[in-house]
């Protein structure tokens, strides 16, 4: 089985990430980049089926070139390859160039699973999965809070606002999973070795037979305005004398809160 | 006036989201909202005046006995068949897990372009216009779309206004649906009866606990404060990967996003991607027992305590409040 997994570099939720104030891009300078948490448990998910079972895990990308970094800890993490799609013309790319630009990688790889994060922390889109399947008019089954792979199909548990519900897909299939899928594997020593010798490809929107201007013929998004807002700064603390619980009572009641 | 569309979700067992009054009251600010719901057959004439009285003019329902067998394929196959009856300027949807969903397969299947999670949208000379809050609300951006239609997907809670209650007229149409590219729904398990509290998104007021509240039983305390003040429940990722709630409580970058106009965050440190989901509330309250926890940076009133003896006689005071006025 061959099964890709789609993983993108964000900046760190950890630091403070910030936007170009005239582009409304983000702005790469200010803050670590890192392979997304959830791309991490995606990722797990591949390598657990192929823990025992016969496949091959692609780690596939679409960002700058510094996102290779990511690849790098995907191949140390355990993936045996990496694809990398990088181009000038994709700076400020929206999610529907970039979900066409990964539809296209996809269809050029070939799969028959690929395993997505249900929604990337700097984005939060929660979209490109949806659209890249539609792209590809394959079957989806995302959101998943748990998942089983087996040779023809793959199923699980979508959680959604309202509830749950049990879902399988036939394969080829896209899915994404969630924060509760799974925990990601720490690379070991032998890991990142190894993964210095893993073939990583490297393609052009060309390579894709993409022109990043064609994609006027369908709608595209445009940042207007981007305006930051002030921080927050810290109120009153007090500390609890045996009191504090009216003292807040008092509080929210002079803010007419209660 | 064009035509909006609003693509309202309806539950397995009919139930019209709670989102459907918020986007058909968006859908009314952009020109003449229309309720599009693909639905189990026979269901045209309740939802009419379900969505009429949420101020839908006209409610376009496809109806199809696979809303309950096939995830997506209904609702996306019913708002490309709205899309070309219709001729709309807009598309709307809720940002919810099916509703950004199902907006990118509409999107990419009518070549239109997406804005995801806005907190407002408005019509600036006939373009839609829609607002995000970005990074945890510490960036408000403005995005439209150009060459081609626009499909937007509304943070749910977001928009307060609300369109006038009319009778709408119904359209109900049958849906062919092709299913061919969406999964297979082998069972439905809806979450157990909704209790009285109101919805953690687009709450007033909400209580969140974190792992400060130690234990399931514990975390009590938590929903005790929440009916108090009427509030809804929150938590902190580590609230739930510890099992106290479930993981829909979670408020944060990985979580629910809300701005309520009183958070309360009980033994939660303040990490910054739980910032990340309530620090445009309008106040913020915070008890830890850490002086040095984080989340008293972004407090507006931080008690340094035990929240196991501050919060029952907070509750004791806000009930002596009660009872004295
Ligand atoms: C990619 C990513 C996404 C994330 N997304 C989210 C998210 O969406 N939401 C989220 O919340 N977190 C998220 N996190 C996790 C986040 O980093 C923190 O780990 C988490 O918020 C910590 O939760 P907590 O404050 O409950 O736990 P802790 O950090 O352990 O804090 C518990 C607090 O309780 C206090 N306490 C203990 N006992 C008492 C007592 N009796 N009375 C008063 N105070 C007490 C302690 O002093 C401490 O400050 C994410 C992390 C990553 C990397
Ligand atoms: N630029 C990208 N390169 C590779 N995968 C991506 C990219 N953007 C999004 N994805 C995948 O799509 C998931 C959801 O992203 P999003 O829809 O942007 O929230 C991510 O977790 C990734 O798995």
């Amino acid at each position: 089985m061959k099964i890709v997994v789609l993983v993108k570099q964000v900046p760190d939720t950890w630091g403070e990430r910030k936007l170009n104030i005239d582009t409304g891009w983000l702005d790469r300078t200010s803050s670590d980049a890192v392979i997304d948490e959830i791309n991490e448990r995606a990722l797990e998910v591949a390598l657990s089926y192929q823990d025992s079972n016969d496949a091959e895990v692609i780690a596939l990308t679409v960002g700058p070139a510094s996102a290779k970094d990511v690849l790098r800890k995907a191949l140390a993490m355990g993936a045996d390859s990496a694809i990398h799609i990088v181009d000038d013309q994709l700076a400020g790319a929206d999610l529907i160039l970039t979900a066409r630009v990964i539809a296209a990688a996809l269809t050029k790889a070939d799969f028959d699973l690929v395993i997505a994060g249900n929604e990337a922390t700097d984005g939060r889109g929660g979209v490109i999965p949806s659209l890249v399947a539609e792209y590809l008019g394959v079957r989806q089954a995302t959101y998943l809070d748990s998942v089983t792979i087996t040779s023809d199909s793959v199923s699980g548990e979508r959680g959604t606002e309202n509830g749950s519900m049990s879902v399988h897909a036939t394969l080829p299939a896209i899915i994404s999973v969630t924060e509760q899928s799974a925990e990601p594997r720490f690379p070991n020593f032998k890991g990142i070795m190894r993964a210095k010798k893993k073939p990583v490809v490297v393609w052009s929107l060309g390579d894709l037979g993409i022109d990043a201007a064609s994609s006027a013929d369908s709608g595209h998004s445009v940042v207007l305005s981007t305006r930051q807002r002030p921080a927050r700064t810290a109120g009153t603390k007090i500390v609890d004398d045996g009191t504090a619980g009216v003292a807040l009572a008092d509080f929210l009641a002079a803010g007419h809160l209660i | 006036m064009s035509n909006v569309l609003a693509l309202i979700e309806v539950s397995p067992d009919g139930h019209v989201s709670t989102t459907a009054a918020m986007l058909l009251g968006a859908a009314s600010r952009l020109g003449t909202p229309v309720a599009v719901v693909a639905a189990a057959p026979g269901s045209s004439a309740a939802l009419g005046e379900a969505l009429g009285a949420l101020g839908a003019e006209q409610v376009y329902v496809a109806e199809t006995a696979e809303v309950v067998t096939s995830l997506l394929a209904p609702q996306v196959a019913a708002l490309a068949l709205a899309f070309s009856a219709l001729d709309p300027s807009a598309i709307l949807v809720a940002n919810s897990i099916d509703g950004r969903e199902l907006a990118a397969r509409v999107a990419a299947r009518l070549k239109a372009g997406l804005l995801i999670d806005a907190v407002d949208v408005r019509s600036d000379g006939g373009a839609v216009v829609a607002s995000h809050s970005v990074f945890g609300g510490a960036y408000n951006v403005d995005s439209a779309v150009e060459g081609g239609p626009v499909v937007v997907t509304v943070r749910q809670g977001a928009i307060e206004d609300r369109a006038e209650a009319r009778s709408a007229s119904v359209t109900t149409v049958p849906l062919d649906v092709d299913a061919a590219a969406f999964a297979v729904i082998d069972a439905i398990h809806p979450l157990p009866a909704a209790s009285d509290r109101p919805d953690l998104r687009g709450a007033t007021t909400v209580v969140s606990g974190g792992r400060g509240l130690q234990s399931k039983e514990k975390f009590v305390l938590v929903e005790q404060l929440a009916d108090t003040l009427g509030a809804a429940v929150g938590a902190s990722r580590a609230a739930v990967d510890a099992g106290f709630v479930p993981q829909t409580s979670q408020v944060g970058q990985t979580g629910v996003t809300v701005s309520p106009q009183l958070y309360i965050a009980l033994g939660i440190s303040g990490a910054i991607q739980h910032r990340a989901g309530m620090q445009t509330a309008k106040t913020i309250v915070a008890i830890n027992k850490d002086a040095d926890a984080p989340i008293f940076e972004i407090a507006d009133f931080g008690i340094v305590g035990d929240v196991f003896t501050v919060v029952p006689q907070l509750i004791d005071a806000i009930g002596k409040r009660g009872s004295n006025s």
